[in-house]
């Protein structure tokens, strides 16, 4: 049984780890918060597909151009975008170690980000008061289902984002806590990358088609 | 109370709901009920709840959690199979003016329902939990990647199958096929419950398969022990790499078309419908997306069992590793090219058909290459036909079969013939029964040993392989001639009476494997009982080559003592013909994961929505809902998740297992 333990001196090969190291908590987080975000990415691009597909079926209804305000839409483009430089400033003062300028990187992006879901919501609403309803035609559908998605992933990143300033508030920048906030900056950016597809497929496109 | 009252707080169910007037059901619901009574009686009355709770409930072991989907399997397998005895009864008798003894309502149910739940909640667990007690032994692992995770998926997937028992008794279940394609499945032809309990207990389980997906991948990416490069791994983590690929890459395909669906049915939105610009073959193209990978996701973890079988029962190394692995991943490829060959009547034209067709038979390919080196595998190999074997060669004769018939539909206007017609049925049977449900019994007749200690019972267990066999043969093959004859499939009553013959064949072919199935649960019943004699303490009873018969049978909660470093392929064939010596002392703390009640919980609670949204019982889904998100933003303020194993425990389980190894000898 020595052998094994001793292969350096007898030439015998190792068939076990005499001394081992468990893997560093979170060995696996990152990965798997990558195939996460993959899957989430196929519900975005089955989204796309289906408003690809029944973007054109307006049955008869208003069209992107009757509805689309550009202007609203790059002002809520623009928040979304600066949420994210803001996210990205709250990694690098995480970095720093620096809990307070964090924090309020971190409440920054948070209101970007409500600011964000707030001009949807009224664009929606504004939408749905002219009679352009989801029920409206395959392209309304797809539309809101689409965006609507987009949003619904938004809050839950506002939710995520505020749970997780309570806990770096409570426990500091710990190892689990930097980890996390590492996952919502991955979720946020991605969502960030969603939307650029969403301003150029349904917007942009929509209203020159 | 006031009908808005009731309305507010029971939403549609009421006591209509009950199927009262339906007396099988009735019957079945008298037997259910005494059934349950009585397991929820002994189980009070022998005090087992705590020790239900704490050992197996909340456990993070993939060890345990893998037996438990192998139990929900077998469980749903009975349900799955009742309707299939069903069926088989009705077409049989339903000749001659007779309309059977199932009403049309009825019998559309069940027809839904044994698809829907053999798919789902039988193929699904039986896979997920062999590759979940499997893999992380076979890698050398302690556990998986996200053990909390784990088992959490699983409670998904029984929120689901509970939402699918659910519907029997309170209400209805689906009468649309076990794809629910629109516009029948939309709310203006499928007006009541059913659906919508299709849909969500197949979101609630979606979620649980998705989450288990991510986990195994990550397990295998990065938990492998030393030395165990991607072309060492053992050809069953292989194939459970590729199909959790395929699980990650398909499920959020079918989590987004029932999405939709359920948009159209609750919301009123146009995705589907006929009118408003809306395309119901939208919905078939997307769900098949997830169909067709999702029977590799279920026939791939087959391939592995019987590769990891057929080498060790020819006491051979596999013949063909590298292309063993390349022909997976190719087939994992390839699946995602292929979903149109079930709907080449929708009309796509020439063009689309061709390609479609010509993938398809492109995949026999790598198939067929993985049953050349089985076959070379056993060439001049000393063959020992125990159990696990013999289904490997059950499979191995009727996959063939299987997967020819499964060419001749590729060919686009063979397939205008055969559309939806009985030889389809008996395709998909041949490659399903003869690919993954006899892969699932050689690999529980094979790693039963690991998990429990001692062998199955062989006459038994012979008695359920050649009664299955014999039952699948005699069940399937008149379905290939009545297809060829034109019969089409989900028929409740026939008027040529020439036909009848082949339908009592067949209900014949379902009682024999009726018979297998209950052979089989004696074969565990008396391989309980005759334990002692079926023993066996080498934790190796096969003399096989893989990682898993390194460590004792059950394994320790932490699986290996020391993380073993592996040099070979067969690792463990490796350990043994060089003279591997257990270690005796040096034991240190492992460092494990933590039991935990938040997954059951939560997934509870998910049961609860789902149930309140298919009834509109709205407080009860907002209410199940909020507790969701309460419970798990809850679980993430426990930083403390783990815990160490002392190392006391660990000399005192290896000190019991020197004397049992020194007891056999």
């Amino acid at each position: 049984m020595t052998v094994a333990i001793n292969p350096s001196q007898t030439g015998e090969p190792v068939f076990y780890l005499a001394d081992e190291h468990p893997h560093p908590e979170g060995w696996s987080t990152s990965l798997g918060f990558w195939i996460y975000l993959m899957s989430d990415c196929l519900i975005f691009a089955i989204l796309f597909a289906t408003f690809g597909v029944l973007g054109g079926n307006y049955a008869a209804g208003p069209a992107p151009k009757d509805l689309f305000d550009l202007d609203l839409v790059a002002v809520n483009t623009s928040m979304l975008l600066l949420s994210s430089i803001t996210y990205g400033f709250a990694m690098l003062t995480m970095q720093q170690n620096k809990i307070a300028q964090t924090q309020l990187w971190l409440a920054i992006t948070g209101l970007f980000g409500l600011a964000f879901i707030g001009i949807e919501l009224t664009e929606f609403a504004h939408m749905i008061h002219e009679g352009a309803t989801p029920q409206r035609s395959a392209f309304l559908s797809a539309f809101f289902t689409l965006v609507g998605t987009h949003g619904l992933h938004v809050s839950c990143g506002l939710i995520w984002l505020v749970t997780l300033m309570v806990q770096v508030q409570k426990f500091g920048l710990i190892e689990a806590n930097r980890r996390r906030l590492m996952c919502l900056s991955m979720f946020w950016h991605f969502l960030d990358v969603v939307w650029i597809g969403v301003f150029t497929f349904v917007y942009l496109l929509g209203v020159l088609r | 109370m006031s009908p808005d009252l009731l309305k507010l707080i029971f939403g549609r169910l009421g006591f209509e709901s009950l199927p009262l007037h339906e007396p099988i059901v009735v019957g079945t619901f008298a037997v259910v009920a005494l059934g349950g009574a009585a397991l929820l009686g002994g189980l009070t009355y022998f005090r087992l709840w705590g020790y239900l709770w704490r050992e197996w409930f909340t456990t993070v072991d993939h060890k345990r959690i893998g037996i438990m989907y192998m139990i929900l399997g077998i469980v749903m397998l009975l349900r799955g199979f009742a309707d299939a005895l069903m069926m088989r009864g009705q077409q049989m008798l339903a000749f001659g003016g007779s309309e059977g003894y199932l009403n049309a309502h009825h019998y559309d149910q069940v027809f839904t329902a044994h698809g829907v739940i053999m798919i789902f909640f039988v193929a699904m667990p039986l896979v997920t939990g062999l590759m979940n007690y499997v893999v992380p032994l076979q890698i050398g692992a302690r556990d998986v990647s996200f053990p909390f995770l784990n088992n959490f998926s699983f409670w998904m997937t029984v929120g689901g199958a509970v939402l699918v028992m659910a519907s029997l008794f309170i209400g209805e279940f689906a009468r649309t096929g076990w794809l629910a394609y629109p516009p029948l499945s939309n709310i203006g032809y499928s007006p009541d419950v059913g659906v919508d309990y299709y849909i969500w207990a197949l979101q609630v389980a979606g979620v649980g398969t998705t989450l288990s997906g991510i986990n195994l991948i990550c397990t295998i990416v990065k938990l492998r022990c030393p030395g165990m490069t991607m072309m060492k791994m053992p050809v069953f983590t292989w194939t459970s790499l590729c199909t959790n690929v395929l699980i990650v890459a398909s499920f959020p395909v079918l989590t987004v078309v029932l999405a939709l669906l359920s948009l159209d049915r609750y919301v009123g939105t146009n995705f589907f419908t006929n009118d408003f610009g809306g395309s119901p073959m939208m919905y078939v193209n997307l769900i098949w997306i997830w169909g067709h990978p999702e029977v590799y996701i279920l026939v791939l973890p087959a391939f592995g069992i019987f590769s990891e079988v057929t080498s060790t029962f020819s006491g051979k190394r596999l013949f063909g590793y590298t292309s063993m692995v390349y022909a997976t991943v190719v087939i994992t490829i390839l699946s995602y090219l292929v979903w149109l060959h079930h709907f080449f009547t929708m009309g796509s034209g020439a063009s689309v058909n061709s390609f479609f067709g010509i993938t398809t038979m492109i995949i026999s390919i790598p198939t067929g290459a993985k049953m050349f080196n089985w076959l070379f595998t056993m060439y001049r190999g000393r063959i020992r036909y125990e159990l696990p074997m013999m289904w490997t060669i059950a499979f191995m004769l009727t996959f063939v079969i299987g997967g020819m018939t499964g060419v001749l539909l590729a060919v686009p206007p063979a397939d205008f013939v055969l559309h939806n017609s009985l030889f389809l049925i008996a395709h998909f049977h041949n490659v399903i029964i003869g690919g993954v449900v006899f892969g699932a019994f050689a690999g529980i007749n094979y790693w039963f040993p690991k998990a429990f200690g001692f062998k199955l019972d062989p006459f038994w267990g012979k008695m359920s392989f050649w009664f299955w066999v014999t039952g699948f043969y005699l069940a399937f093959m008149p379905l290939y001639v009545l297809g060829l004859m034109g019969v089409t499939r989900r028929l409740r009553v026939f008027d040529d009476p020439s036909l009848q013959i082949w339908f009592i064949i067949a209900a014949i072919g379902a009682v024999f494997v009726f018979i297998g199935i209950l052979s089989m649960l004696m074969q565990f019943a008396v391989s309980l009982l005759k334990r002692e004699q079926l023993k066996d303490v080498t934790g190796d009873p096969w003399d096989a080559r893989t990682l898993e018969w390194a460590t004792s049978s059950p394994p320790p909660d932490y699986n290996f003592a020391f993380t073993p470093v592996v040099h070979d392929n067969d690792a463990w064939w490796d350990m043994k013909k060089r003279g591997y010596q257990r270690p005796l002392t040096g034991f240190r703390p492992i460092h494990m994961p933590s039991s935990t009640g938040t997954g059951i919980i939560i997934a509870g609670f998910a049961t609860a929505m789902g149930f309140g949204l298919i009834w509109y019982i709205w407080w009860l889904a907002a209410a199940s809902f909020i507790a969701m998100l309460a419970v798990g933003i809850g679980h993430t303020f426990n930083y403390h998740r783990d815990f160490d194993i002392p190392a006391e425990d660990v000399i005192r389980t290896e000190d019991a297992r020197t004397k049992l190894l020194a007891g056999a000898k």
